[in-house]
């Protein structure tokens, strides 16, 4: 019975959708405020990444908001997650040498390798989003590899925070010395160079710090509860 | 023919959706109901890229001088679903440690039998 009257509705749906779908045509121009970003871009902000200065500059506050999202989602994690005091220690069988050596050689690589990718967010592909997941992918490698590792929950905490901290104080000033919230006080500097941009790689830092820590505290408390 | 080229993405992405939503509302076992949820944010995602995609285009990014910016995408809706793909996985997390804590209190996750559960 559920099962015919969801798929009723699904239909339904679905005709719905159809028949507003079919006004929008794939593969042309749409919107004009992308067109202007991809015009006047480089110009505005100084990155040659338009979708990074899309997400940090003329979206930021909309981006502080997201982070601030994943920051509850990783709080409620934590909360509902919470045990106290009867934490059951278990015996864990250590991993093998070559399991053990293989992450040790591969979790700084990766660590370098995500942070690559958040420190050049402005310039190729990639962002403080993309490295940070890279960033704890590597922790869930040490998780999974040398399992009798733990990383402490302080660290995690601590430099999530200062993430946080960083983008806000630097949206403040941008308010003090530029007029609005997250305004670019920096120099623009040269295009296409690491010291470019002006705030843009300093908050995606930030960014990408803050979402490392907080996947990694995610990772951290699942493997803790299983 | 041309059918297919103009409405491909739009059927796969809100096939996904739909397909999601119907796991939703069908299966009783709470961790299907999440993986749907996730098949639903996959779907989403895919349909906001398929919306700024134009035909032949490129990566919004002047990675050397000289690119044509004329057949650039639309780069608001890779920033969007850039960080909507982020948020789904920390939500899906926060759903799978509820159900961690819903079968420790009831032995269960079949939602019938979770007894809050009406339907």
């Amino acid at each position: 019975m559920r099962r015919i009257v969801s798929i009723l509705l699904l239909v339904i749906v679905a005709l719905g959708i159809s028949l507003s779908l079919a006004k929008i045509p794939f593969g042309t121009p749409k919107t004009k405020v992308g067109r202007h970003y991809i015009d006047e871009g480089i110009k505005e902000t100084g990155a040659t990444n338009i979708v990074t200065s899309v997400v940090v500059s003329y979206r930021g506050f909309d981006t502080l908001g997201e982070v601030t999202i994943l920051f509850i989602a990783s709080i409620g994690l934590g909360a509902v997650l919470s045990t106290f005091g009867e934490k059951t220690v278990r015996d864990i069988e250590p991993a093998s040498l070559v399991l053990s050596t293989g992450c040790r050689v591969l979790f700084p690589l990766i660590l370098i390798f995500g942070s690559f990718v958040f420190i050049h967010g402005h310039l190729t592909p990639g962002g403080g989003f993309q490295g940070g997941a890279i960033i704890a992918s590597g922790f869930l490698l040490i998780y999974l590899g040398c399992r009798e590792r733990r990383i402490s929950q302080l660290a995690f905490n601590l430099s999530e925070s200062l993430g946080g901290l960083v983008f806000v104080v630097i949206g403040l000033f941008g308010l003090v010395l530029g007029g609005y919230f997250l305004s670019n006080f920096l120099p623009k500097g040269t295009v296409n160079t690491l010291f470019s941009a002006g705030i843009i790689p300093i908050i995606y830092i930030a960014i990408g710090f803050k979402v490392g820590s907080e996947l990694a505290g995610i990772i951290d408390n699942l493997i803790e509860e299983s | 023919m041309s059918f297919l080229n103009n409405y491909i993405y739009y059927i796969g992405a809100f096939g996904l959706i739909l397909i999601g939503l119907y796991i939703i509302l069908v299966k009783r076992n709470l961790i299907k109901v999440i993986v749907g949820l996730g098949i639903v944010d996959t779907g989403v995602n895919l349909f906001l890229i398929s919306v700024g995609y134009i035909t032949k285009g490129t990566a919004p990014i002047f990675s050397r001088p000289g690119i044509d910016s004329e057949d650039m995408v639309d780069p608001v809706p890779q920033a969007l679903v850039l960080t909507a793909i982020v948020i789904g996985v920390a939500v899906l997390a926060l759903a799978l440690s509820l159900a961690i804590r819903l079968y420790q209190h009831y032995g269960t996750l079949n939602l019938r039998k979770i007894r809050e559960q009406k339907w």
